[in-house]
């Protein structure tokens, strides 16, 4: 069941991105681009997506996952609940995420759409998503963590 | 302002944090895509349910394909850029601990002060790049 749900999740989640059009790169980058809000050009979706996204996550997770865990429940389908255990703002989250930024604003991809997008069989975006990997086992190689 | 650009992204939201709960709720799971991808790579056998979770996205991406015949309008850039800002990607979600599902939703759902301090920073570079490269 757990393998299940961790296909249909996949599945729902990619479903998702494709309705939002967060998997089309140039509506990203009409979001990203705020210099377009002078001419009325600026396209405000990426907003209204992660409303919607939060809407649902942030209050089922306070009210139901957090009341699991804090009596003692474990996931429907797994042992136990994995969090992150980091607390601490340091260095390599902040330039970490300012890396990834630049990346997203340059491309317009971020990690999911370029996923979702692969069957597209755009060459660009399989280069993308090879050059993404190869940047991730560059900073494995780096920093282990 | 079209549909669009408000209520197609508000459902399409609602089901990406869908997803992202029940990932949470029944598999006890972060729905981070960058750090499923590094798990991915570097988890040795424990590592099924990310894979399957991949295929799940892979999936919708073909039905999208087939289907609606979907096709991204992916910026007319030289290779060498789509490869820097890939490399800028994978190495920045790597030392960042996440993307824009990880922090921004999952991250920033959980009220993690890590996460929302992470996606005001990629936020703002985000918007320099793209104001750089495409304003």
């Amino acid at each position: 069941m757990n393998s299940f749900v961790s296909f249909v999740c996949g599945l729902l989640f990619g479903a998702g991105l494709l309705i939002s059009g967060m998997t089309d790169p140039s509506v990203v980058i009409g979001f990203l681009n705020v210099s377009n809000m002078a001419s009325g050009q600026w396209d405000p979706s990426l907003m209204f997506v992660m409303a919607g996204a939060l809407g649902v996550y942030l209050p089922l997770y306070h009210f139901v996952v957090k009341k699991r865990i804090s009596d003692n429940k474990a996931p429907v389908y797994a042992e136990q609940y994995h969090l992150p255990k980091a607390q601490r703002i340091d260095r390599p989250l902040l330039l970490g995420a300012a890396a990834f930024g630049l990346g997203w604003g340059i491309s317009g991809i971020c990690p999911g759409p370029g996923i979702v997008n692969l069957p597209t069989g755009s060459l660009t975006v399989a280069w993308f998503v090879a050059c993404m990997l190869g940047g991730i086992y560059l900073a494995s190689r780096v920093m282990r963590r | 302002m079209a549909s669009t650009e408000i209520i197609t992204p508000l459902l399409g939201g609602g089901l990406i944090g869908l997803a992202a709960i029940l990932l949470m709720l029944l598999n006890g799971r972060i729905a981070g895509i960058s750090g499923i991808l590094h798990g991915a790579l570097f988890t040795r056998g424990a590592g099924n349910w990310r894979l399957l979770f991949l295929a799940g996205l892979v999936a919708s991406g073909l039905i999208a394909k087939l289907f609606f015949d979907s096709t991204p309008s992916v910026p007319a850039l030289p290779l060498p850029l789509i490869a820097l800002a890939g490399l800028l990607v994978g190495a920045g979600t790597y030392f960042g601990c996440g993307c824009t599902s990880g922090h921004g939703i999952c991250g920033i759902g959980r009220l993690s002060t890590r996460s929302i301090a992470a996606t005001a920073v990629f936020m703002t570079t985000g918007v320099l790049a793209a104001i750089s490269f495409h304003g």
